[in-house]
């Protein structure tokens, strides 16, 4: 038995995406939001920096100039007209979050105040420009706060802790969802005419990453399992600076405020690498770099992990080196900067204001996801058929305006932009739209696979599992990427994937069972380590995150098109959507 | 190091009420407290349930009684924690218990959304940002740190004598409108705050400001809002 809702409209999962589109979808249809984490603890709340608007509050600025920045960025990949929307919706969606009460950090005349990030540029000086606008270095907290106040404040149904577990598709039509009450271990079908994915990334498919434990990408998973494609998957982005070992991230506004990456010999290598940008070159441009250095024996005491020093003297010295009058001192610093630098004492055991803190790149956000047009519709294929009632956004999904390497600060402005366009789209489709009958059955499939785990009397120990399929990504599936290394990543994969199916777990009850949601979830990352691995064995180029030491260069010819895996692996492909920018060789 | 981990146990299916298990393992001086409690569900029982979620302090999911004072589980590290080779963990106080660590957060979240967290102005905003100096701005800065974790509320002995008080959290986050000068909500938050159950249950234990992962001047924060119904002043 399963315990039965109906509602217009349902999103899935509560960062950002998901509470921008609830706010907007719940304005004129019945909504209701299920999350299997409370909202506040969504891993938008984990974002840093800040959120890239061409508003020119400090120097002048323009949203082309973003697009241009985005799609460059992107190594070309990025859809334009994806980007377009991206970078001109960006400017009224931040002012939209001021006007909810997000508590921006403000300029000496009271405007938003705006910093440099990494790939932002002025496109006439080609110089870092200020363009992420921000509260301290906790943006993505201030995102996701005020959002949850607006959704109290506008009366947001929310089933908090309900993990969805499948999908109702039938006919191509989405009709909602079967979710587990985590704290009944009770199956809930919810009856809608539209559900909106915005379950977030998977970032748990590697060891070494800034994702939280609850990044399992379930939502993407979910659509492999339904016969529909997921896009891109082979770009997935390593930031350069996680913590050393336990990939914490420490923000890139930490560059963008004057730190620098520093090697064994105390070199500023970025100069070399990126002569113009410097530090503030793109991420897999920083990350490869940093390895780079690793392998020429560069590497802090020929270890594998490079320094990121904040310093104040330091960064004052490299300013007066770049002829800039910029200065900052440990207060300056401490203020912009207060969360990076806790993280730092708090998890090294130093001060980053006396010491370079010991950084390596960690696995951080994908690319790619479950397709979707500008209006967050998921595409059922790659002629641009769209699946009738399902929507998507923000990093579950691929609309895609990061292309190949997001920008700093652009996931921000992807969740807030089309988590509302799908939102307002979602509800005019409910409001025209009826609902579309439902099997008594519905919940079966689910009941039998969740019932499939907690009653198998294998062997295999799911943690055992998860580590073996992180250490190989890691190993396998990270900066750097050749045929053998992948092939070896799937040939391991797929024997994990054999073992999963004899795993056995511990606990056998109902109430609040994470032994049992946690061994589903690995089911997920095994599917989509699966599917970022055959995505990158196909792509025989080297761009953006997806680097293949065997095919080292850019390959526009045979590879300027869009990947599109399905659960049965094999690839089908569609096209670039190129504007305004013809792809050049990109270099910062 | 060696580490054993004495964990407060209690499964509603099976055990009419709580015990301590007991556990052995292998931890790095450096890890986490989440750490440890990951290695004993993923190696020795995976029927241990805990919350959590980013494991870096931000997200606030795994709020628990360390050695008995409450922090996040991922925020505390080995070396900070371990006694005499121990290290004792409980689920926070003063909420229903339902399984091992995990409590009922709903009255917590009731509270919370008592206060009205959220900005009240219903003045036209114009087409740009509304204007906001920096000192503006500064003067609630501290709360906007709060992550909702509860580290606050259930370590306050006025909220586990009477779970009726709204808690430092909410207080907090009312605190944190109040004194936003956008903001136009205040008398009614200080309507709510003026009860029985509001701010006057506060009697400056400090426990708050002693735990809070955030480093929230809590109790200051109190402070002010009991300033604020006394003068009927904001500033």
């Amino acid at each position: 038995m399963a315990q039965y809702h109906q509602f217009d409209a349902l999103v899935v999962g509560a960062g950002g995406s998901g509470l921008m589109a609830a706010l907007y979808a719940s304005k004129s249809v019945n909504t209701a939001v299920i999350s299997k984490l409370y909202p506040t603890r969504s891993h938008t709340g984990a974002a840093q920096g800040g959120i890239a608007a061409a508003l020119g509050n400090m120097e002048p600025d323009k949203w082309e100039w973003h697009a241009y920045d985005t799609v460059k960025g992107g190594d070309f990949l990025s859809d334009q007209d994806a980007v377009d929307v991206l970078c001109q919706e960006a400017v009224e969606a931040v002012i939209d979050l001021e006007h909810m009460g997000l508590p921006f950090d403000r300029t000496p005349d009271g405007k938003i105040s705006q910093r440099r990030f990494g790939g932002h540029s002025n496109n006439e000086t080609k110089k870092p420009v200020m363009r992420a606008c921000h509260a301290a270095d906790r943006t993505g907290h201030m995102i996701l706060q005020t959002l949850y106040q607006q959704c109290i404040k506008n009366n947001v149904r929310f089933f908090d802790e309900f993990q969805m577990v499948d999908m109702i598709i039938v006919d191509g039509v989405c009709r909602g969802i079967v979710a587990v009450e985590l704290n009944t271990g009770e199956l809930h079908v919810f009856h809608s005419k539209a559900v909106m994915l915005a379950t977030g990334g998977f970032g748990k498919v590697w060891k070494i990453t800034s994702n939280a434990h609850s990044l399992t990408g379930d939502g993407p998973a979910i659509i492999l399992r339904k016969n529909l494609p997921l896009e891109d998957m082979e770009f997935y982005q390593f930031h350069p600076t996680g913590i050393y070992k336990m990939g914490i991230l420490l923000s890139e506004a930490a560059r963008g405020e004057g730190a620098v990456f520093i090697n064994d010999k105390g070199e500023r290598f970025m100069e070399r690498y990126a002569p113009t940008m410097k530090d503030l070159a793109s991420r897999d441009v920083c990350s490869r770099s940093i390895y780079k250095e690793v392998r020429a024996g560069n590497g802090i005491g020929g270890k594998d992990y490079v320094y990121l020093d904040f310093r104040p003297d330091r960064i004052n010295k490299y300013f007066e080196a770049d002829g800039s009058p910029r200065r900052v001192d440990a207060e300056y610093i401490e203020t912009r900067l207060p969360d990076i630098i806790e993280f730092v004492r708090v998890y090294m055991g130093i001060d980053p204001i006396v010491e370079p803190v010991p950084i390596q790149p960690t696995a951080h956000y994908a690319m790619g996801g479950i397709p979707t047009d500008l209006d967050a519709r998921v595409l059922a294929d790659e002629t641009g058929k769209v699946v009738e009632g399902l929507y998507a956004a923000g990093e579950a999904a691929c609309v895609s305006v990061h292309g190949a390497n997001r920008l700093g600060t652009n996931s921000l402005v992807d969740i807030v932009v089309f988590g509302r366009r799908g939102g307002i789209r979602m509800a005019e489709y409910c409001q025209q739209a009826q609902f579309q009958p439902i099997s008594q059955e519905s919940h079966t499939r689910a009941e039998a696979i969740l019932n499939g785990i907690r009653n198998s009397t294998g062997a295999e120990s799911p943690g055992q599992i998860r580590k073996e399929l992180q250490m190989h990504m890691d190993e396998h599936v990270g900066v750097f990427r050749t045929r053998e290394k992948l092939e070896i990543a799937l040939e391991e994969i797929r024997s994990l994937k054999e073992r999963y199916k004899k795993i056995k777990i511990d606990d056998k009850g109902m109430r609040w069972n994470t032994d049992l949601m946690e061994a589903w979830e690995l089911g997920c990352l095994l599917d989509l380590a699966e599917a970022t691995a055959v995505s990158g064995l196909a792509r025989e180029e080297s761009r953006g995150g997806h680097y293949r030491e065997d095919f080292p260069n850019r390959d526009d010819v045979n590879f300027l098109k869009h990947t599109m895996v399905w659960t049965d692996n094999h690839i089908t492909y569609k096209p670039v959507h190129i504007g305004r920018y013809q792809p050049t060789e990109r270099k910062y | 190091m060696k580490v054993h981990l004495k964990i407060k146990r209690f499964n509603p299916e099976k055990d009419k009420k709580p015990y301590w298990g007991e556990y052995d393992i292998e931890a790095d001086e450096s890890d986490r407290v989440l750490d440890a409690l990951q290695t004993v569900k993923w190696t020795i029982d995976g029927a241990l349930n805990f919350r959590r979620s980013c494991a870096h302090g931000i997200c606030g999911s795994d709020a628990m009684r360390i050695n008995g004072r409450n922090a996040l589980a991922c925020k505390l590290l080995i070396r900070d924690a371990v006694h005499n080779g121990a290290i004792t963990v409980e689920p926070i106080l003063g909420l229903p218990l339902i399984k091992d660590l995990i409590v009922d957060m709903e009255p917590f979240f009731a509270h919370y959304r008592a206060v009205m967290p959220f900005l009240v102005n219903n003045n036209e905003p114009g087409e740009r940002e509304r204007l906001q100096s920096q000192e503006q701005r500064a003067r609630y800065d501290d709360g906007t740190k709060c992550i909702l974790c509860a580290c606050c509320t259930t370590s306050c002995p006025s909220f586990w004598a009477r779970g009726e008080y709204v808690g430092p959290a909410a207080i907090v986050q009312a605190h944190r409108f109040i004194f936003d000068s956008r903001d136009e909500g205040a008398a009614d938050r200080l309507e709510v705050l003026v009860e029985p159950d509001g701010v006057w249950r506060c009697r400056t234990v400090f426990n708050c400001t002693e735990v809070c992962p955030r480093d929230i001047q809590v109790t200051k924060l109190i402070g002010e809002v009991k300033q604020a119904l006394v003068t009927g002043k904001i500033d």
